[in-house]
């Protein structure tokens, strides 16, 4: 398996509600061990995922909102928030939990992780990702 | 053309399963070649043989399993989606302690490296859910 390729996750469903969100993250985490391009785009309801202080105690259930903490040390690094979807919701970037990595390139250097772009822009990523998983 | 097929969601509830069922049919039948097909979410229920409709209803693990009886098709269940929901193999009996086990013939528990592969292996990966 020498060919890299892009591989795209779009998220577009709130964290709780349905399990999508967290099994999306758990194929996320297993495929940075394949050492593929990997990007993640969150979309519609998904912008959510990513939102500060999320607190499930009332739900009892899992709060594996910390997890999204871990993405810069399997390398991924590229997370993609459509603007059109945290607008549609009254969100703007500090709503979202700070999402980091270090980049080896630049001394280590620690940069943000996530980049907010237009319907359009994502649309342009999508086309041109070789591989897209749907959650 | 290789294909990778990902189900997302349980039989009988949502069509995703039926459809990806048709379309994994057809591709084969015009030729085309199945990597693999992948069930996660609620699609490892697809992966059952308790199931019994009835007779007027499609069998739609029972269809699963003929497919890759026919063609020798790769059915892979993700191992930690069907623990969460019971889907349960000989190895999976024995290492978690359980009274029996319910896979229908065809299918496998594997990982989630499985469905990874199949994306890095296959020209089309299709994803069939909501």
């Amino acid at each position: 398996m020498s060919d890299i390729k892009k591989f795209m996750y779009v998220n577009r469903k709130a964290p709780y509600g349905t399990i999508y969100a967290w099994e999306s993250l758990e194929v996320v985490l297993i495929g940075a061990a394949f050492e593929q391009d990997v990007s993640v785009a969150f979309v519609d309801d998904g912008v959510y995922q990513l939102i500060k202080g999320q607190d499930t105690t009332e739900l009892g259930i899992k709060n594996f909102s910390a997890t999204y903490k871990a993405l810069g040390d399997y390398d991924v690094n590229k997370l993609y928030i459509e603007k059109e979807s945290l607008d549609a919701r009254g969100l703007t970037l500090d709503d979202l939990m700070p999402l980091t990595y270090e980049d080896e390139n630049d001394n280590w250097a620690e940069k943000n992780s996530i980049r907010v772009v237009s319907s359009q822009e994502l649309a342009e990523l999508f086309e041109h990702s070789d591989v897209l998983f749907n959650f | 053309m290789k294909f990778a097929i990902q189900v997302n969601e349980g039989p009988y509830n949502h069509e995703a399963s039926v459809s990806a069922l048709n379309f994994t049919k057809a591709a084969l039948e015009a030729g085309h070649e199945i990597f693999r097909v992948f069930f996660y979410h609620d699609g490892v229920n697809n992966g059952t043989r308790f199931t019994s409709p009835p007779q007027d209803d499609i069998n739609i693990a029972g269809s699963w399993s003929e497919l890759a009886d026919q063609h020798g098709i790769d059915l892979v269940i993700c191992v930690a989606a069907a623990q969460r929901r019971g889907i349960v193999d000989e190895g999976e009996q024995e290492r978690q302690g359980k009274d029996g086990n319910n896979i229908a013939s065809g299918f496998r528990i594997s990982g989630l490296g499985q469905l990874v592969e199949a994306g890095i292996q296959s020209e089309r990966l299709i994803v069939f859910g909501d």
